[in-house]
């Protein structure tokens, strides 16, 4: 059998031969092709956990019969193995047709190519263990340390999609994820911190967004305040001013701002599974989210945040748009066929996370845009209050109104100024008062990038990765507590 | 077809691997796949449909005590470059450390599970039961294969033709009810009566909501949400590694604190809905204790984690994660419940868990669906959805009152990757003051 395009990258003429090659006759066929290279090594205690590579490509055949969309997905890649794609995908369609939720228009005509601005590099297997290897040690810092780990996750992936209305879109990103952490333990008290949270620090970009300048220094500092947690103070239990490091904010929008701004759960698409929102069409224009130093945008096009591109997996070029301006909701999470279900304005957001997966709506570079404020600005403004820092548990209700928090880090707020460290930190709030209470948001100097690969939603469910930017932020009258 | 081919494709794989390895070389090589067709409803409508057929291999590599893998696609027609694909994994275990706790294939051992299934693959046989509902959901179907082999010569296989129904349904007022069918064989008239029994419970959340206060309150958790307690043990509990890293919520018991003697659970693989193999060929034992009556009795165990902290495997996977959980049931009869439980809260279904406090076992989340305030044994009215935060020491230790005399089969319907095999078999659980904070 002839394993036709196995050698990458493939060649647009391949995909426009297979398009004219189907033995399917339909109103409007895509094909979409992806290829992955993950490369991912980690290690515990100095010692190696996992080296090795995945390389992963198939093909989604997507194919408009009568106004309804069937899929066909395939990593078989002979001819015969995606022709069978496509009389599957015609099958669906026509087994549904009578029973379409929504009558689907074929998608425009887009013909483009974007790729990750940064200049990659691979390091070699090699150098990264060696690396990985220093950093176990030095996050040693006391023989309280009982366990050191780092991850190192790069990846690019291709896409290639082209459909019989005349599309060719190309796009290449190359991502970077990184994680490392030290738990230490004393008697029962056991307390582990990490570079900002679970795989928080995620980029579009090479091997320089790993070894930065900083890096030694985070490394030594992570050691250093899990062993001093384990003689912190339990976080009080009060209702307080919080202050959210941006490591923690990149979960605060991506919970309570990026889900519940979906138009497919609005739609209802997602109640079985990831859930609803309590957002109504109605909102969009009317409602006031948060207080007015709230904005918040929809940005693809940071170049070197996770989760930008140039067009999403249905074609639509992307383009930054602000969801909330000055805490009013203006636009939705919702990609060409959310907005024509709803007539509600969305954004360049239908997003697969796979060959083998169909496009839905999905967050990409979910922002708080930075305001006024330097951090000693927010932090001299309150009497009493807590910082904290980098997620640790997160659990949100289907409606995305009733939040909970647990963070690794946190330091009291006394007179205007950082004093105790405090262990366990938790909070909780509700979704519109919480950011109705937003009081501050810094400047500039204080944003920072993060993102997470692990992004779930979705019937076949579908993990993503998505990028959220956030300056340091404050919040009035939050309930906040510790460990039991 | 799927199975047949991938079974084929997967023993020619090894044992061209087995032809091109050097003496001092090992491998495993495991196979992962799927011919399934998922149907996505909302409103009773198609919302999406399509069918995906996937097949990816992992092979591990062995040399001089190092070790190093790669993930390749598989399937009918696909022949891995695997003389290319040996040759970079050797140029790159060259450049790695070490790994004292690799688990080298040894015995050779086989096993062989094959289960053929009936059901349909067009929406109109799941929609004639579901007019006039708001019926949301996931209908996925098809073959799933598991496949292992190694250099020692052991051979493994599991296909499963299976299908799963998870689905909800919604009133105007957005209040709803949960279920699932799942199996190998579709029977209508039990589809058909399931909905029904869906219908007649959404009827029942025909009230309005009442609003419950922070505080403790007795409560009866149903099989489902019991299910997604459970669950929390495969993510920081129950692994022995975690225990012995410090990352286990269940130190205390490993410490001598013990849970209720209501609380039995077990792994338990007879039924055959998942493979018994695990990563490194093991088989796991068809029965394995893990908490008995309150103890902690057994930890999972995997190769790896037995030669780093000189324990003996019982064939847990690479994670240690419960794979064929199975509650012992008790006392309380269906009919019992709701008088047992009196005057407090019956909960359907949980979302959205978290540890919030692990080293102490507290868990936060939400409930969710057909959830009710119940008042002298008579249910009163659905709530609006509410955050526990409570500890598996105090749920599953002195607050545990009874267990049912019944156990469901709460099936996973995950489908990250690919679709997931088994289940829980769980009962419903009766708890006093558990805690809800939002």
């Amino acid at each position: 059998m002839q394993n036709i395009i196995a050698n990458s990258p493939v060649q647009p003429e391949q995909l426009d031969a297979l398009l004219a090659d189907l033995p399917i006759t339909a109103d409007w066929v895509g094909l979409r092709w992806v290829k992955e290279v993950d490369d991912l090594r980690s290690m515990r205690d100095g010692l190696p956990q996992s080296n090795g590579r995945t390389i992963n490509q198939g093909i989604m055949v997507e194919v408009l019969v009568d106004g309804q969309m069937g899929y066909g997905a395939t990593n078989s890649l002979s001819t015969a193995g995606i022709g069978k794609a496509a009389q599957l995908a015609y099958q669906q369609a026509v087994n549904a047709k009578a029973y379409g939720l929504h009558r689907s228009q074929p998608r425009p005509t887009v013909v483009g190519q974007y790729r990750t601005a940064a200049q990659v590099d691979r390091q070699s297997a090699g150098t990264i263990n060696e690396l990985m290897s220093e950093i176990c040690q030095q996050l040693k810092v006391a023989d309280s340390i009982v366990q050191t780990r780092v991850m190192i996750n790069q990846r690019t992936i291709e896409s290639f999609y082209v459909s019989s209305n005349g599309s060719h879109i190309y796009q290449q990103v190359s991502l970077l994820v990184s994680d490392f952490g030290a738990t230490a333990q004393s008697g029962n008290i056991t307390q582990t911190r990490s570079n900002g949270g679970l795989s928080s620090h995620c980029f579009q970009g090479g091997w320089d967004y790993f070894q930065t300048a900083d890096l030694w220094a985070r490394v030594e500092r992570i050691g250093r305040q899990a062993v001093e947690l384990l003689t912190a103070e339990e976080c009080p239990t009060t209702t307080t001013t919080l202050v959210l490091d941006p490591d923690q904010m990149l979960l605060q929008i991506h919970e309570s701002i990026g889900h519940p701004l979906e138009i497919d759960r609005i739609l209802g698409d997602e109640r079985n599974y990831a859930g609803g929102s309590f957002v109504r069409p109605t909102d969009f224009g009317h409602l006031v989210y948060g207080s007015p130093l709230m904005n918040v945008t929809f940005d693809p096009t940071i170049s070197d945040e996770f989760a930008s591109y140039g067009f999403d997996d249905s074609g639509t070029p992307a383009t930054k748009e602000y969801l909330i301006k000055e805490g009013k909701l203006l636009r939705g999470l919702g990609g060409a066929d959310s907005q024509a279900r709803s007539d509600l304005p969305g954004v360049a957001c239908s997003r697969s996370c796979d060959w083998n997966r169909a496009p839905i709506d999905r967050m990409a570079n979910i922002n708080l845009e930075p305001g006024n404020s330097s951090l000693d600005e927010i932090i001299g403004s309150i009497e009493l209050g807590i910082y904290m820092e980098s997620n640790r548990s997160w659990s949100i209700d289907d409606r995305r109104h009733k939040f909970q928090f647990g963070c690794e880090y946190a330091k009291l707020i006394e007179n205007g100024r950082l004093t105790k460290t405090l262990r366990d930190p938790n909070y909780r709030d509700v979704t519109p008062k919480f950011w109705g209470n937003l009081i501050a948001v810094g400047n500039a100097d204080t944003w920072r990038t993060y993102g997470s690969p692990y992004c779930g939603k979705g019937e076949p469910n579908q993990m993503i990765w998505v990028g959220h930017g956030s300056p340091v932020a404050a919040f009035a009258n939050v309930e906040v507590f510790g460990g039991s | 077809m799927f199975a047949e081919s991938s079974e084929l494709a997967l023993r020619q794989l090894a044992a061209a691997l087995r032809e091109q390895l050097a003496p001092a070389e090992q491998f495993v090589l495991h196979l992962t796949g799927e011919a399934s067709i998922f149907t996505r409803f909302n409103g009773g409508l198609v919302r999406q449909s399509g069918a995906v057929q996937d097949a990816r291999y992992q092979l591990h590599f062995f040399r001089d005590g190092k070790t190093c893998w790669r993930n390749f696609a598989g399937g009918e027609d696909q022949v891995p470059p695997i003389a290319s694909i040996l040759e970079d994994l050797r140029q790159e275990i060259d450049l790695l450390a070490p790994d004292p706790y690799a688990v080298l294939p040894k015995v050779a051992q086989t096993s062989r599970h094959s289960q053929t299934g009936q059901f349909p693959t067009d929406p109109a046989a799941i929609l004639e039961a579901t007019t006039g509902l708001d019926f949301t959901g996931l209908y996925a179907c098809g073959t799933v294969v598991r496949g292992y082999a190694d250099s020692a010569g052991s051979e493994h296989w599991f296909s499963a033709e299976t299908f799963t129904l998870d689905y909800s349904l919604f009133d105007s007022e957005g209040r709803a009810v949960k279920g699932t069918y799942a199996g190998s064989h579709w029977q209508a008239a039990e589809y058909q009566r399931q909905i029904a029994a869906s219908r007649q419970q959404l009827a029942q959340m025909q009230r309005s909501l009442k609003s419950i206060e922070r505080g403790q309150y007795r409560t009866y958790l149903a099989p489902a949400a019991v299910a997604d307690l459970v669950g929390m043990l495969s993510w920081g509990g129950i692994s022995e590694a975690d225990l012995q890293q410090g990352q286990s919520a269940l130190a205390l018991l490993r410490d001598g604190r013990q849970l209720s003697p209501l609380l039995s659970l077990q792994e338990d693989f007879q039924g055959g809905l998942v493979p018994s193999f695990n990563d490194h060929g093991e088989i796991a034992p068809v029965q394995l204790s893990l908490i008995d009556r309150g103890q902690l009795v057994n930890t999972l165990v995997n190769a790896r984690t037995a030669q780093e902290y000189d324990r003996v495997s019982n064939g847990a996977n690479s994670s240690e994660s419960l794979r064929a959980p199975s509650l012992a049931t008790g006392q309380l009869t269906r009919e019992q419940i709701l008088p047992e439980l009196g005057t407090g809260l019956y909960l359907s279904n949980l979302h959205y868990l978290n540890w919030s406090d692990r080293p102490t076992g507290r868990i936060t989340g939400m409930t969710r669906y057909a959830c009710f305030w119940v008042e002298d044994g008579e249910v009163v009215a659905p709530i609006g959805n509410l955050r526990f935060d409570a500890s598996l020491y105090d749920f599953w230790g002195a607050n545990l009152l009874a267990v049912t005399d019944f156990a469901e089969y709460v099936a996973a319907v995950d489908s990250y990757g690919g679709r997931s095999l088994g289940g829980d078999l769980v009962p419903g659980m009766l708890v006093k003051d558990f805690t809800y904070t939002l």
